[in-house]
């Protein structure tokens, strides 16, 4: 009798409202993704311009030997393809996690943000979905390079794709970091600038570090500091059926450590997060 | 069905315990907020009861977005307490939120979404399984009467039936209070008036709790609660005819003026 007088409430949610969340957050930025073609374009040509253009300018300066995962001598355009599919990754990172943070979105986060699930595991499912248009990304440019002479082993296609996963989450959860607690980057010029490229250029991605090392041992521990040339290397690896443990070692920590960071300094009302005297956060 | 029992079995037993109590819908107890060395709530405390409309009055920058982004979470709690039938936000929030729908004044929808996706989205948010979602959406948009457009953009809706939308999808996880926000914000004369009502049957056909901020006098009933907010000082909470009346003036506009001293309105509905 009385007990109708309260609705039914419960406490807790069930694994499958978790995965119907992870679900609905996936398929919404797909749709979105797909619904935005220059995006996906302007996503395309940027590799496919370092592709077709700095690297069959640099095929003849730079002579590549022969260096694991490699079997063979290999063309300068199969040595940086692995790079440029991690660059595709850096760029959609920045780029959903800038705004997710700062931008017109803010009205989807809200969305986003109200719902009841944990704020943590929220923000995961979106970097998530993040990462998944990447990966058609990064597959859209796969397909192009191999008319391109870039053939990896038909199993690689298949086993890049939890290098591709990890790196992606890394990256995303990199840019969410940088983007909610430094203030002064929260325009993309200025994480082009200051996170982009040097990223991209102190890594493996254009040249092998051996080469690097010749030139200047300090660029070399600075490259092999990087956690970007971490992914480059899983990539590229896991593109030739291969492992790298040191890579998969600190990508993986870097994920963890960077998520955590993201979670913790992501503050949808801009900012580090500031907790008042009361004012925890789930 | 449940809000008739709830209310018999509150006035029969009036010591049955806890479980009979009725709890409101919004309680916000001692809220203070800053931004920096900006204080942009101080000291508010006001409750919004099940099946009540409470009109939350306040001119722009009078602090009633901040209350929105508490109660919702968006921003942590300084200060003060927030719960939802009980629940406190900083410390249950999953079950709070689960009982709460809003809609923000700006516009959160997915453009270049179908209207069925919108609320499909919303639904997996929620932890609505798939099915369940797309029956329910199929039903909240025969209910707002855009049952044949379930498959168009909402790039191609109306101002007022974006909002209806809106409306549609925070009730879609059936929750029992509603925020809204400058709701009417930008509509027409009609439009404003088809929201105001859908909201306002809300109330009396489904009990649910309403916190509707507005700076529209004219969207206030006299049956309504009350809450004038000022520079972020909560100046009136109450029945609308007794604040009118504590502020020994004829109407709303007025009381509303000699309240917070202001001298011009901007208040006034566009015409």
């Amino acid at each position: 009798m009385s007990s109708t007088t309260v609705t039914p409430e419960r406490s807790g949610f069930s694994v499958s409202e978790y995965i119907v969340c992870l679900n609905g957050i996936v398929w919404r930025e797909a749709l979105r993704f797909l619904h935005q073609r220059e995006r996906f374009v302007s996503a395309l040509v940027r590799p496919l311009v370092w592709l077709f253009i700095f690297a069959a300018g640099f095929r003849q300066v730079l002579g590549i030997s022969i260096i694991p995962p490699y079997e063979t001598y290999i063309l300068y355009e199969v040595y940086i393809a692995p790079g440029l599919m991690a660059m595709i990754q850096l760029f959609n990172g920045m780029q959903s996690s800038l705004s997710m943070v700062y931008d017109r979105e803010m009205g989807n986060m809200r969305t986003l943000l109200v719902s009841p699930l944990p704020r943590g595991y929220l923000l995961f499912c979106k970097l998530l979905a993040g990462t998944a248009v990447s990966l058609l990304q990064v597959y859209a440019f796969l397909l192009i390079a191999w008319f391109w002479d870039i053939t990896p082993p038909t199993i690689g296609y298949l086993t890049v794709l939890p290098a591709l996963v990890l790196s992606g989450l890394m990256l995303g959860a990199l840019g969410m970091l940088i983007s909610a607690s430094i203030k002064q980057l929260e325009n993309f010029a200025g994480v082009m600038n200051f996170v982009i490229f040097p990223m991209f250029f102190a890594s493996s991605a254009l040249y092998p570090l051996w080469r690097v090392q010749e030139g200047s041992p300090m660029l070399y521990y600075v490259c092999q500091c990087n956690p970007f040339t971490h992914a480059v290397e899983l990539i590229r690896f896991a593109l030739y059926g291969k492992m790298n443990w040191v890579s998969l070692a600190v990508v993986g920590g870097c994920t963890v450590v960077f998520m955590i960071g993201a979670i913790l300094a992501y503050d949808p009302s801009r900012g580090l997060v500031r907790r008042g005297p009361g004012g925890g956060e789930a | 069905m449940t809000a008739t029992d709830a209310h018999i079995a509150s006035q029969s037993s009036p010591d049955a315990g806890p479980v009979a109590a009725v709890q409101p819908a919004l309680s916000i107890g001692n809220v203070s907020h800053s931004y920096g060395p900006r204080r942009a709530l101080i000291d508010v405390n006001f409750t919004v009861q099940p099946a009540s409309f409470t009109a939350l009055l306040g001119l722009n920058g009078a602090g009633k977005s901040t209350l929105f982004s508490l109660v919702t979470r968006l921003f942590g709690i300084q200060n003060g307490q927030i719960k939802i039938f009980g629940h406190d936000i900083s410390r249950t929030p999953g079950e709070a939120l689960r009982l709460m729908g809003v809609v923000f004044q700006p516009r959160t929808l997915d453009l270049d979404l179908s209207l069925t996706q919108n609320l499909l989205y919303h639904a997996a948010l929620h932890g609505i399984s798939r099915r369940e979602a797309r029956l329910r959406s199929a039903e909240v948009l025969g209910r707002i009467g855009l049952a044949d457009r379930a498959t168009s953009k909402v790039r191609d809706l109306s101002g007022g039936q974006m909002r209806r939308l809106e409306i549609a999808r925070a009730l879609l996880h059936r929750p029992r209070l509603l925020l809204l926000d400058e709701a009417t914000v930008g509509l027409d004369v009609k439009a404003r008036a088809d929201i105001l009502d859908h909201v306002r049957q809300l109330v009396t056909e489904q009990g649910i709790g309403v916190l509707w901020a507005t700076h529209l006098f004219d969207e206030i009933m006299p049956g309504d609660d009350l809450v004038v907010l000022h520079q972020g000082r909560m100046l009136a909470h109450g029945p609308m005819s007794r604040v009118i009346a504590d502020a020994g003036a004829q109407d709303v506009n007025t009381a509303f003026m000699r309240l917070t001293g202001t001298a011009t309105l901007t208040g006034k509905p566009p015409t």
